[in-house]
């Protein structure tokens, strides 16, 4: 907790009769500083992501890159369940000795197909850095409930980023 | 139906791009996330299997919650004192409902979305909303964290501070949330709202805001999960992606001129033809499409 807002008098407005509404006026109206920065990257992560997910589905889509999977082909893949898809993928194209799960795909990032997830990872990457971003922000406001809720989250996931998780059928 | 392999591939991509326009119109007018409308049509219509539809359904509102978070954040209409610690048991329960969805047979999976679906139909029906929801008094949790604030309410020209109350069961919720979200790849926009306003206590407005920010972390932790698994294939999340954004955008210029609950019923309506096919497709049932 922030410490201005120690006390429930101090942070919490007096409430009219109906509604949550109140008149009094407070102190601090506007978004608050870790609020703002966590906008600020969001921000920037969001259209880099976006930007550069075009950029590379376009070099997909054009063919200017080979695809793992010839986009003819795409659509006798797309029926299956994960894992016969993968198998079938390893099978057929790429003859590897484990299944393209995790963070293999870094692995084969120079075919059309495999460059769009580096925007797909950005994208969902991006939450992870804003997390980051907030931490030191928090911890100079000694706000410590929320210093250890960031810092779980930010490990939750990058836990989930990890690949550590990832199950079969 | 034609089934993927006696058409072009270009086809599919190309309705998806439609159709998933025409999804972002509608779910814009009629107050839902894309996600809701995504999964169980296309898995129930499209020839693509449960597993892509669902990482790329969870792509798809993880771009739209990253779309609109900044400008929520910024205009104080999200909040991110409330947001973090909801977060965190949202998307710790996604990761595991993602785990368990790919883990299940696919006509489980299938069956329980339906029902899910259902279930959304019968919540959108007949939950109320409220503006501004009376809170007699902050509960000690959300007093203790600060969850509180201030934002401008444009058409009553002052400003509205607000507070939370049962913060522990509000939370506690969200575990149900969370995992249904990450297990059918839905978004949770649909649960997000009803549990913020109507349970906690927070205005209509905060309540859509902080939902629609609070997708961009729960579906980043289960979106991880589908990723690594290998369910994402870039020829469905893309086109999906840009229609569903550009749908988005033109829907809200039509919101000056359309009639919201009229578009809401249509919704409504393909959600509950979208949970039945779902449901007899799981069961192997027959059905009229």
């Amino acid at each position: 907790m922030t410490e201005d807002s120690m006390t429930e008098d101090s942070t919490t407005p007096e409430m009219n009769d109906e509604t949550n509404i109140t008149t009094d006026p407070v102190a601090d109206t506007g978004p608050q500083e870790e609020q703002l920065l966590y906008a600020k990257i969001l921000e920037v992560g969001m259209f880099f992501g976006l930007a550069l997910l075009l950029v590379t589905f376009t070099l997909y889509l054009t063919r200017t890159l080979p695809a793992v999977i010839p986009i003819e082909q795409l659509s006798d893949f797309w029926t299956m369940n994960v894992h016969d898809f993968l198998e079938s993928l390893n099978e057929h194209y790429l003859h590897q000795e484990h299944l393209l799960t995790g963070w293999s795909w870094l692995s084969q990032v120079w075919k059309g197909d495999f460059l769009n997830f580096i925007p797909i990872a950005v994208l969902s990457a991006i939450t992870i850095i804003c997390y980051m971003g907030i931490v030191p922000v928090l911890i100079r406001k000694k706000d410590r409930a929320y210093v250890f809720m960031a810092v779980l989250e930010v490990l939750i996931l990058t836990l989930a980023a990890s690949g550590i998780l990832a199950v079969g059928h | 139906m034609v089934t993927g392999p006696e058409v072009a591939w270009w086809v599919w991509p190309l309705v998806l791009l439609v159709l998933t326009f025409v999804m972002g119109i509608l779910a814009a007018l009629g107050g839902v996330g894309g996600g809701v409308l995504f999964v169980p049509i296309v898995s129930g219509f499209f020839p693509f299997h449960l597993d892509f539809v669902r990482g790329a359904g969870l792509l798809v509102a993880l771009a739209g919650a990253l779309a609109a978070g900044p400008g929520f954040l910024k205009m104080n209409l999200a909040s991110l004192r409330l947001a973090i610690p909801v977060a965190l048991i949202a998307s710790t329960c996604a990761i595991a409902g993602a785990m368990v969805g790919l883990a299940l047979p696919t006509d489980v999976v299938q069956t329980a979305l339906g029902a899910t679906i259902l279930g959304i139909v019968i919540l959108l029906s007949v939950a109320k909303k409220s503006e501004y929801p009376e809170v007699e008094q902050a509960d000690r949790l959300s007093s203790a964290l600060g969850i509180y604030g201030v934002y401008t309410e444009a058409s009553l020209g002052r400003e509205i501070n607000w507070k939370i109350h049962r913060t522990v069961p509000g939370l506690l919720l969200f575990i149900g949330v969370g995992f249904a979200a990450g297990m059918f790849g839905l978004g949770a926009g649909w649960a997000n709202v009803p549990v913020l306003n109507l349970v906690m206590g927070a205005p209509l407005k905060i309540s859509v805001a902080t939902s629609k920010f609070l997708l961009s972390i729960t579906d980043t932790s289960a979106a991880w999960i589908y990723i690594n698994k290998g369910a994402v294939i870039p020829m469905m999340v893309v086109p999906s992606l840009v229609g569903i954004m550009l749908g988005s955008l033109i829907g809200v210029r039509l919101l000056r001129v359309a009639k919201p609950a009229f578009v809401r019923k249509i919704v409504i309506g393909l959600l509950l033809f979208a949970g039945l096919k779902a449901i007899t497709k799981g069961l192997g049932l027959p059905f009229i499409v």
